[in-house]
């Protein structure tokens, strides 16, 4: 670890530290009671980004003057005592995964570098309509295949905690621009732990809602089935303000569901889990799985907390989980290279055109060739492959079932558990370049996620410490039914406060100050 | 890759030569564009002839991030298509994607139906008209349906600068997104054996069927000119006597009724020379020719290919309940067929004059007349009489122009019915009445009145006419005291003319021999 002096930083990081350190609660308070405006909260993280994302490169996309523009209207706006949204005038970062009309969206790939949506995602809509100054688009691994953002075309985002260690991925940019202080909300997206994992690894929170809850559309997507949005933030409250304006219905998702957003907001302020039944799954526990010593130390602890709060912990067997790895590397490729097969250069993204006078399909080849990376790729053939027919039922037919048996495996546990809970990651951070050759090492950091994604119940990672061995912050993971992603909030602040009380301040807060580099 | 050019036409063999060897067995595969106001997964607009790409929106294009949403209505004209073919309706049925690349496909995979189709197991049965001189009875002929499913279009290409405009040999290719995700049922059926001779004439009568059946549906324009009803034909010839069926050819650019009897007899004269000439059929895609008449090679097609398809994980499933689908057969029209038969019996036409009365496309202007309360008989009368004497000439060109377009209509015809029946009318009165109808001068009553055209219902006038003429005419009373009643004729005549014609002549007569006191 390099040593703490690097906190005096510079004079010019003063001014920013003061209102970029606040939780997005505390902004909004601030915004709200007037004694704070959006422009200088936004030009306080715009300052902070332009002096370290050089060096920490969470952002693909900075749009100082757009979340400017917001910010001014805010302010004017409140000044003419009109009422607003609760996080009004509080900055938001968006993962470069979904479409922003007029901003280049990229998904971290080659293939659309220089794309510019014509479109909002809808939950971009709900930022704007919740009147949130969007700072940019953060980095992530390609079209967000990914555990350590190393796949990102345009160059890795560092962990603010050790800038040679990965954040997670695929949202690494997200978590690292909320761990660094970048901005104190962002949008993340989990097909398979691109939340929860890069949150656990940069010691900030990140919710995987329930699948449907919400929408996709405007998300570019991996794995149709699998993924979903959901809020990153340093604080259990801060993410549930996040998580309540982009959650709903939208007519423009036909997997979204119809149904009242749970009160997250409301469960964000639980300080008490009596009566809660927690389970512990034997399959993720990490007790015989190799887990790091100094994660599976900082679960125990949690363990012993949750119980000091009123919970009941019990053990309880997910048998099929076994299969989840399996089957997930099946169902995401499969899916992935159908949602992927639309980038072809005849519409828009990348066009290489060969020698001579090629054919579409040659342009199409050369093209995707060149916009792809090698994991991408490695994907889309594993995915066709799957698909192929002959190998339909022996591969996708297959892990489907195995998905439905996870999901029962889910159902009998939620039987006796109102939660479960495991470590998020089998590891703290590791270092850049460590696993880049190893695919079967990079997808075992989501052995713990990728269950809720098959079966579509909501998880969160909330820190639950650092690892005695690197000082690198861990994350417990929660899971709870559909639709109870209240649940998690409860658990995660109960949780969240209990280590406060003990450490006297957030896990983050342990965080070094960033030392730029040339 | 093999692209096989046909320099000319190919070996054939004569028609009647092959049935005596081969047994046909048909499939054919309707697609059918659904007149919904936006196309099956987005809110667009579905109007034809529009610019090309302005009715497109991220969804249709294929843009990063875009998501269907099923048209609710277009399910439901498929359950009604399904019904009206007699099919079964799922009650829980998804789409599956079809992967395969090309660019007028803005996915790269196309959102249909697969293994689990909304529609199922039905039938329709055609009606082969009877050959002049050969046949007395039409040949009536059961088509099973295997299918209905739900499906988008594609964009269409047009490729420039190659010699065919077709793909070969153009120098680039241009595509207009707005057929992208127009709604289409597929209508597959399953293998048509048994037609022998008359396997052309029932594919034809079947997709003849099938139109008139959407129409009553008004589900789609199913205009084959403009492609929202094609027909792709699959041709196999079995040796007479072999249980197993032969290797098939797919048709397609079949864009008339005309074009899929032509078609499907040019291939199976086509395959009866391969065959004979001891070859195989080669199992692919052909390409008809209106012009030339005759179909050439397109690109092999094999069972084997490999669209890779999946259940689509951006829609959930389409489950229609029971009460859904009764309140949509609520809805179906009668079948045409049937229609056609019950509205025979029901008016008392003979076969010819049913005929003719469908061939002119007259049933339900009739229908709509009798409706109005005109006699079967009358309005048979006028539609196919004067009036389609006027509508074969009445266009501006001297053209013909549809009968509904002439200026009178089905509530015109029953009135002036009526006025006949009542007695207001005699026919030649009638025929002046409708001219004035033509002449666009008012209803039948407006026109009758405005002419003064009324029979004399008073029979104190008459009565006075007859009387006068009997004075004026003692010699022609003496004939018919006599015992010659027929010239009293003379006597109706003289009496007409008092009354300027607007007296019914058999009144006049009835009055005559009352007055002379003689038995008519």
């Amino acid at each position: 670890m390099s040593d703490h002096t690097t906190q005096a930083a510079s004079a010019a990081g003063a001014a920013d530290a003061d209102l970029t350190r606040l939780t997005a609660v505390e902004m909004a308070d601030r915004l709200a009671a007037g004694t704070l405006t959006s422009v200088e909260l936004t030009q306080a993280h715009l300052d902070r980004i332009e002096r370290l994302d050089p060096t920490v490169h969470a952002f693909l996309l900075v749009d100082a003057e757009g979340a400017l523009a917001t910010a001014r209207e805010v302010d004017a706006a409140r000044a003419a005592g009109e009422e607003l949204p609760r996080l009004a005038g509080v900055p938001v970062a968006v993962k470069d995964i979904a479409c922003t009309q007029g901003l280049t969206t990229t998904a971290g790939s080659r293939m659309l570098e220089d794309f510019v949506p014509p479109y909002d995602a809808t939950i971009v809509t709900r930022l704007r309509d919740a009147r949130m100054p969007i700072l940019g688009k953060t980095n992530m691994d390609e079209f967000a295949m990914g555990s350590s953002t190393e796949h990102s075309a345009f160059g890795p985002t560092r962990n603010p905690w050790d800038l040679d260690r990965i954040p997670g991925g695929s949202g690494g940019g997200s978590s690292a621009a909320v761990a660094a202080y970048l901005a104190p909300l962002a949008i993340g997206s989990d097909t398979g732990g691109s939340i929860r994992q890069p949150a656990a690894v940069t010691g900030t929170v990140g919710t995987k809602p329930t699948y449907g809850a919400v929408s996709r559309y405007g998300i570019i997507a991996l794995a149709s089935s699998l993924d979903q949005i959901g809020p990153c933030a340093r604080t259990v409250a801060d993410a549930a303000l996040l998580h309540e304006v982009i959650a709903g219905h939208d007519p423009m998702d036909s997997t979204s569901v119809d149904a009242p957003v749970p009160d997250v907001v409301g469960a964000a302020g639980t300080t008490d889990l009596a009566g809660l039944r927690v389970g512990v799954v034997r399959e993720i526990s990490g007790s015989d799985q190799g887990f790091q010593p100094g994660v599976q130390a900082r679960f125990e602890e949690a363990l012993d907390a949750l119980r000091d709060l009123g919970a009941e912990i019990t053990e309880v067997s997910c048998p099929h989980f076994a299969y989840a790895m399996a089957a997930y590397y099946l169902i995401l490729p499969s899916e992935a290279s159908s949602n992927l097969a639309r980038y072809d250069a005849m519409r828009y993204g990348l066009r290489v055109t060969p020698d001579g006078s090629p054919s579409a399909e040659q342009v199409m080849g050369a093209s995707r060739d060149a916009g792809f990376g090698d994991e991408v790729k490695r994907r889309i053939i594993l995915g066709t492959y799957a698909l192929s027919s002959g190998y339909y039922d022996a591969y996708y037919g297959q892990a489907q079932k195995v998905r439905t048996l996870i999901a029962r495996d889910f159902e009998a546990a939620f039987d006796q558990v109102d939660v479960l809970v495991s470590p998020t990651s089998p590891t703290t951070a590791f270092r850049i370049g460590d696993k880049t050759e190893d695919p079967m090492a990079m997808y075992l950091n989501d052995i713990a996620t990728i269950p809720a994604n098959l079966a579509g119940v909501p998880g969160m990672s909330v820190p639950s410490g650092t690892a005695d061995e690197d000082g690198l912050p861990t994350g417990l993971q929660v899971l709870a039914p559909a639709m109870q992603d209240q649940r998690l909030y409860a658990v995660g602040a109960a949780l969240e406060a209990r280590l406060r009380e003990r450490q006297g301040g957030y896990v983050i807060e342990q965080a070094p100050e960033i030392e730029v580099r040339a | 890759m093999s692209t096989r050019t046909t320099a000319g036409p190919e070996r054939t063999v004569a028609y009647d030569d092959l049935l005596t060897r081969y047994e046909p067995v048909l499939g054919l595969e309707v697609h059918v564009e659904l007149g919904t106001a936006t196309k099956m997964f987005c809110g667009c607009a579905t109007g034809f002839g529009a610019e090309p790409n302005t009715q497109t929106c991220p969804v249709c294009l294929g843009l990063p991030g875009a998501l269907p949403v099923v048209n609710r209505t277009a399910v439901e004209s498929a359950i009604r298509i399904g019904l009206a073919l007699n099919c079964g309706i799922a009650d829980w049925c998804r789409f599956a994607r079809k992967n395969y690349f090309y660019p007028d496909m803005p996915k790269n995979f196309q959102t249909s139906q697969y293994d689990e189709p909304i529609a199922v197991d039905g039938w329709l049965d055609v009606e082969v008209p009877p050959r002049e001189g050969v046949d007395e009875e039409p040949f009536t002929y059961r088509v099973e349906i295997e299918r209905a499913h739900m499906e988008e279009d594609t964009g269409k290409s047009t490729h420039v600068g190659g010699a065919t405009g077709r793909i070969h040999g153009a120098s680039h290719s241009l595509v207009d997104y707005n057929r992208a995700g127009i709604p289409l049922i597929e209508i597959v059926t399953k293998p048509l054996t048994g037609a022998g001779e008359r396997a052309p004439e029932v594919a034809r009568a079947y997709v003849a069927a099938l139109r008139d059946l959407l129409r009553a549906l008004d589900v789609s324009d199913v205009k084959m000119e403009q492609g929202s009803l094609r027909c792709d034909a699959n041709v196999s010839l079995m040796p007479t006597g072999v249980e197993r069926f032969g290797t098939r050819t797919e048709t397609k650019n079949v864009n008339s009724l005309r074009s899929v009897e032509r078609a499907v007899r040019y291939e199976m004269t086509r395959h009866a020379a391969v065959l004979d000439a001891g070859e195989s059929i080669v199992q692919e895609t052909r390409h008809w020719h209106e012009d030339t008449g005759v179909t050439t090679s397109g690109r092999p097609k094999s069972d084997a290919d490999d669209y890779r398809y999946f259940p689509e994980p951006d829609l959930v499933p389409v489950a229609p309940t029971r009460e859904d689908v009764e309140r949509l057969r609520a809805t179906l029209p009668e079948n045409p067929a049937e229609r056609r038969r019950r509205l025979q019996e029901e008016w008392g036409y003979s076969d010819l004059e049913m005929r003719d009365v469908v061939n002119a496309g007259a049933v339900e202007v009739i229908e709509t007349t009798v409706a109005a309360g005109a006699s079967p008989a009358a309005a048979r009368k006028w539609w196919m009489g004067e009036l389609a004497r006027r509508a074969k000439t009445a266009g501006e060109d001297g053209g013909a122009v549809d009968l509904l377009d002439l200026g009178v209509t089905p509530a015109h015809v029953a009135e002036l019915d009526s006025l006949v029946t009542g007695g207001r009318l005699n026919d030649s009165m009638a025929r002046q009445t409708l001219e004035g109808v033509l002449a666009g001068e008012g209803t039948p009553t407006e026109v009758a009145d405005a002419r003064s055209l009324e029979l004399v219902q008073d029979d104190g006038a008459l009565q006075g006419a007859v009387e006068e003429v009997i004075a004026e005419n003692p010699d022609v009373v003496e004939k018919i005291r006599g015992g010659k009643v027929q010239a009293v004729g003379a006597l109706i005549g003289q009496v007409m003319k008092k009354m300027r014609g607007q007296a019914d002549a058999g009144r006049a007569r009835e009055l005559i021999l009352e007055t002379l006191g003689v038995q008519g």
